[in-house]
């Protein structure tokens, strides 16, 4: 429990630190939000209005201090580019992105436990470096080339994707997965790739241990041991890789978002960056950062209460 | 270490070697010019005389590609010495000495991966300007704590082993104890760390450039190249495909080194 | 059940529905294209860029925004596709002979998108509202001119202290919106042929057509526009089929298109450049500059860039501006590298090196600033490029004046030479150049000023020879801007500025 309480405040910490970093960077990047606005334009005489009318004449920290405490209230602020509260935006575009981590977490799990644990018991040495090559490769590979290619093959070459042609949450549900479905595979390969590998030496490493020897010598079959013993002791790292995915799948959402034409928050964040909506790119840092210290988090939780030996 | 030699060291080692010619071929001669265009040879496929094809300038994609690659392993060899460099400094004092400050620099650590690096990239940026240099520094920063990571956790459990203690008691400096006694038994962490530290640089180069703020053309890197190719992938697919491959080939040939280097090391 | 069973079951669970979704996907596709031949025809349409912060028309800043609310909204007058000024809310207007009194008669019946119909208060709050409230110098300029303004009956009458041939464009900016209105940021109203319907950012923006619309309806009953932040993510959309329609293609797009929409070539209305600052050495010596002019193969230049298509400029006005674009400028400094290092000799600028600032995210422009660097280095000219984000480029090129040379594309906010020329004065803010010419001042000043047609004409000529015969700038060319069209529909028509007018496409048959 007291651990507990100490990773919370740990997160506050981050979280304030990650904000505060934010704010900062805000002010040494040449522009501000009037810059995009008022674009070719902008005369001293707007930019000082506009500035005035946006509340951005105030000090810096002073500025802070106010993004501060009605953050701490639950108030997001109003987005300076599209004119309306960052909360109805988010809640427009977080779905999607919480969708898109999703499937591609499960696809990740789904795809790579069953392969791993087959690759793991059979002892051809073709198969390892089949699968030694295959997790190079798929490392080796740019996130976004690989979204470019696909698009490209399955959208123009076979015709088997449009893409570009989203379909909102709130038009269809089946329609929003299906078109996130290539996309969330692009973000899983790669993590597929390690996870496989991972769980293939994790469980050819328990193969070697002499309680397999023990429980082989004491008749018992090999499927059972397996079943009893070595996938319970080679799960636990991959159970922490596959939790810390998460938290790398969600950051790797803002390329794949970019490349797809998905409205997620991704999307929304580099455009952010770019129109220096301070307010949005805020709140979407602090829920990123949230989601990353929540998983770490998450991860170790699960190592501690998987592997006895590291519960004293 | 003793590496016994095995198929992926082999073709890792091959490879590796056939791309570093390759890359310092290109740095004083290249068959084509890397800026010369050509209207009339635009976007043509690949070829005997141009194997790779040309781009929408008329450019051998072949010999643009001989420096891109050239620029990119120079950025992502610089930006993993730096964030390794760093990264054992100030990881190995995080994991040595432990306390209030490794408490401190850990958590900056876990603030800047919790950070976008996009965000961070473009701070950096504004900061030096953009450029090649830049580029390696803003990346380097943003390499720095994964290395610390990695390199603290094994200080932190290497510090109490007894041999340790008894090189304390014998009175060796700390830097002799941190940097001759420890730092070589955490090769086999750092090694695969390196490795996977280069492909990461490689692909983080190639992002920047994604998102418009790389390399400043008419320069090329892999990335950039990248980048421009997208255009073009129905029309001249030869740019894309040839340039991705210099990719992954450039990241395969180093890993699979490094996998040959570990499995060596292992059976050995 | 084992557990190996569970998860292998799993996971091909998963692949089955992966699998399945696919083919409902495709499905729901086929319903959104193709439906050209149903009597309400709707079009989807790519945007190369999100829409602006604010849709009131007098906060628009962004052409990409301005160009399609061009549906939305319309001012007493509007453009046609000749560059005429054709009547609008006003059912008829007339110049008195002394060009200083413009009198518009209302039309009949004119609505609201919202229902409401226009009245004389909406044109005289619309006025006041822009002349008070406009992001744009030159139209809130012309307006403060303005000496009066008053209602009578069905007519305004527009009295002005000195006669101004080009005030119609100022009219015909001024959009006619409701006077007890407020959200016309977030949901705008006008009176155009289209209604908006709804906008998520970063997704997309939906017009409905306006059944009460006074002039032809549209035959389109709903215009979907899909809004990309990338031009790449927006052709592949458009190739595979999700789209009917992209506009400001490049020719290596439409060269790549492989789904047989239909092609059709016009200009993007742009003054592409190299931009020099007149006001750094060494681009404050006149030679310096011609000797770049010189030195720039434009021809060799849209070669390279547009397989030759696109038109060759030699001053700031592009040739859709027809009696008053200069054709006899285009070739004024014919490629010749000699001439150029002899000039640069001259001025003591040889090994001259600079840097080109370049907004990163637009293409076009990095492409021909990159063929440039290859064309002065021919010449001894150390060129280098700076690619930087739209917002840096803004703050320091636009803003803070802070770049040797850089490359962009202006275009003309509304229909008169001034919307291209004005900010070249001396004195106007938005001079990024700092270009300082007393004979430029003086000839755009009577360009203005004066009353008689051909006086004007030969005014802006006469301005347009100072820019190129000084060499403010290195004139490029205006892009060549391809509209892809799905052969089920037709009727798109081009507007010498910013305009992309939706109620003339209809159902091909």
């Amino acid at each position: 429990m007291k651990l507990v309480l100490k990773k919370i405040i740990s997160l506050i910490i981050t979280l304030f630190i990650v904000s505060l970093l934010a704010f900062l960077a805000f002010q040494i990047i040449p522009g501000d939000p009037t810059t995009k606005l008022l674009g070719t334009n902008a005369t001293p005489e707007k930019v000082a209005q506009l500035r005035s009318q946006l509340g951005l004449d105030r000090p810096v920290l002073i500025r802070y201090m106010d993004w501060l405490v009605s953050f701490v209230k639950g108030e997001f602020g109003t987005s300076y580019t599209y004119n309306r509260a960052v909360s109805t935006l988010l809640a427009d575009k977080l779905p999607v992105t919480v969708l898109l981590t999703v499937l591609s977490f499960l696809i990740t799990a789904a795809v790579s436990v069953p392969i791993g644990i087959w690759a793991g018991s059979t002892r051809n040495k073709w198969v390892d470096h089949v699968f030694v090559i295959l997790d190079q490769v798929l490392m080796a590979i740019p996130p976004f080339f690989f979204g470019m290619v696909s698009c490209f093959v399955f959208g123009i070459v076979l015709r088997w994707f449009m893409p570009g042609s989203f379909i909102s949450l709130s038009e269809s549900f089946s329609g929003c997965v299906s078109y996130l479905i290539l996309p969330a595979v692009c973000l899983a390969l790669p993590r597929i790739a390690m996870t496989v590998r991972m769980l293939r030496s994790s469980i050819q490493e328990e193969l070697t241990q002499n309680y397999v020897y023990t429980a082989r010598s004491r008749g018992l079959s090999r499927s059972g041991i397996m079943r009893r013993h070595i996938l319970k002791n080679a799960m636990i790292p991959v159970v922490t890789f596959l939790a810390v995915s998460a938290a790398e799948i969600m950051t790797g959402t803002i390329i794949i978002e970019q490349v797809f034409t998905i409205p997620g928050t991704g999307r929304l964040l580099v455009s952010s960056i770019g129109n220096r909506d301070f307010p949005v790119v805020q709140a979407i840092i602090v829920i990123l950062a949230a989601w990353i210290v929540i998983v770490n988090f998450t991860a170790d939780m699960l190592n501690h209460w998987m592997d006895p030996r590291l519960r004293q | 270490m003793k590496i016994k030699k095995n198929a992926y060291f082999i073709t890792g080692g091959i490879l590796s070697a056939l791309l570093t010619i390759l890359i310092v071929v290109g740095m004083f001669w290249t068959p084509y010019s890397t800026t010369a265009m050509n209207a009339k040879a635009k976007m043509q496929p690949p070829s005997w005389s141009h194997i790779l094809g040309t781009d929408n300038f008329g450019r051998d994609v072949f010999s643009r590609v001989m420096e891109g690659a050239g620029t990119s392993f120079v950025i992502a060899l610089l930006v993993v010495l730096i964030g390794c460099v760093c990264g054992i400094v100030i990881g190995s004092l995080c994991g040595y000495y432990g306390g209030i400050a490794d408490m401190i620099l850990m958590h900056v650590c876990d603030t800047i991966t919790a950070f976008p690096a996009i965000l961070l990239a473009l701070v950096i940026i504004s900061i030096t300007g953009g450029g090649a240099y830049n580029i390696v520094l803003a990346l380097g920063i943003l390499f720095i704590p994964s290395f610390a990571r990695v390199v603290r956790t094994q200080y932190a459990g290497i510090r109490d082993l007894n041999y340790i203690k008894s090189a304390r008691l014998m009175g060796v400096s700390a830097p002799r104890i941190l940097y001759a006694h420890i730092l070589p038994n955490t090769l086999p962490v750092l090694i695969p760390a390196v490795t996977i530290g280069f492909n990461n640089a490689v692909l983080a180069e190639a992002s920047m450039s994604f998102l418009g703020i790389g390399i400043q053309p008419p320069q090329a890197s892999l990335g950039s190249m990248l980048k421009d190719s997208q255009n073009y992938l129905n029309s001249a697919p030869w740019y894309a495909l040839g340039t991705g491959l210099a990719v992954v080939l450039l990241i395969l040939a180093f890993s699979l080194l490094s996998e040959g280097v570990q499995q060596g090391s292992r059976r050995s | 059940m084992s557990r190996r069973n569970i998860a292998l079951l799993l996971s091909s669970a998963m692949l089955a529905c992966a699998l399945g979704t696919f083919s409902g996907a495709t499905m729901v596709m086929a319903d959104e294209a193709g439906s050209a031949s149903s009597g309400d025809a709707a079009l989807t349409v790519g945007l190369p860029q999100d829409l602006d912060n604010s849709l009131d028309p007098y906060q628009i800043t962004a052409a990409g925004t301005r160009e399609v609310l061009f549906n939305v909204y319309e001012g007493l007058v509007k453009p046609d596709t000749d560059g005429n000024f054709v009547d609008a809310v006003a059912s008829e207007h007339e110049i008195s002979e002394d060009g200083l009194t413009y009198t518009f008669t209302l039309r009949d019946g004119v609505v609201f998108h919202n229902g409401e119909e226009v009245t004389i208060d909406d044109v005289l709050y619309s006025f006041e509202t822009c002349a008070a409230t406009t992001t744009s110098t030159a139209v809130a300029g012309a307006l403060s001119d303005i000496q009066d303004i008053t209602a009578d009956g069905d007519k305004v009458v527009i009295t002005l202290p000195a006669a101004n041939s080009s005030f119609l464009s100022t009219v015909s900016s001024v959009t006619i919106v409701p006077a007890s209105y407020t959200d016309q940021a977030t949901a705008p109203v006008g009176t155009g042929p289209f209604k908006f319907d709804s906008y998520s950012p970063q997704d997309k923006v939906v017009f409905v057509r306006n059944d009460d619309y006074y002039g032809e309806k549209p035959a389109l009953a709903k215009v979907t526009c899909k809004i990309y932040d990338d031009a790449n993510a927006l052709f592949t959309a458009l190739d595979s089929g999700s789209l009917d329609m992209a506009f400001h293609l490049t020719v290596d797009q439409v060269n790549s298109l492989s789904n047989g929409y239909n092609v059709l070539e016009g200009e993007m209305n742009l003054v592409q450049a190299l931009y020099l600052n007149n006001a750094r050495a060494p681009f404050d010596d006149e030679r310096v500059r011609q000797a770049l002019c010189y030195a720039i193969d434009t021809d060799s230049l849209l070669e390279l860039t547009e397989d030759g298509h696109g038109a060759k400029l030699g001053s700031s006005v592009y040739p859709s501006f027809r009696k008053y674009f200069d054709e006899s400028l285009v070739d004024a400094y014919p490629y010749d590298p000699e001439k150029a290092a002899s000039l640069l000799q001259e001025a003591g600028a040889e090994g001259l090196s600079f840097t080109i600032k370049v907004p990163g995210n637009y293409t076009p422009h990095v492409d021909t600033a990159n063929v440039i660097v290859e064309m002065l280095s021919a010449v001894g000219i150390n060129a280098v490029i700076e690619k930087v984000e739209w917002n840096t480029w803004l703050t320091e090129v636009y803003q803070g004046r802070d770049f040797d040379a850089t490359v962009i594309g202006f275009d003309a906010a509304y229909l008169s030479p001034d919307a291209l020329l004005q900010r070249w004065v001396s004195d106007d803010s938005s001079n990024m150049i700092s270009y300082n010419n007393a004979d430029y001042d003086a000839a755009i000043e009577k360009a203005q000023s004066t009353t008689d047609d051909e006086e004007q004409v030969a005014a802006y000529k006469e301005a347009q020879k100072i820019l190129s015969d000084t060499a403010a700038n290195v004139y490029l060319q205006d892009m060549a801007d391809f509209v892809v069209l799905n052969p089920e529909y037709t009727g798109y028509e081009y507007y010498p500025l910013y305009a992309v007018d939706f109620s003339r496409i209809r159902p091909a048959q």
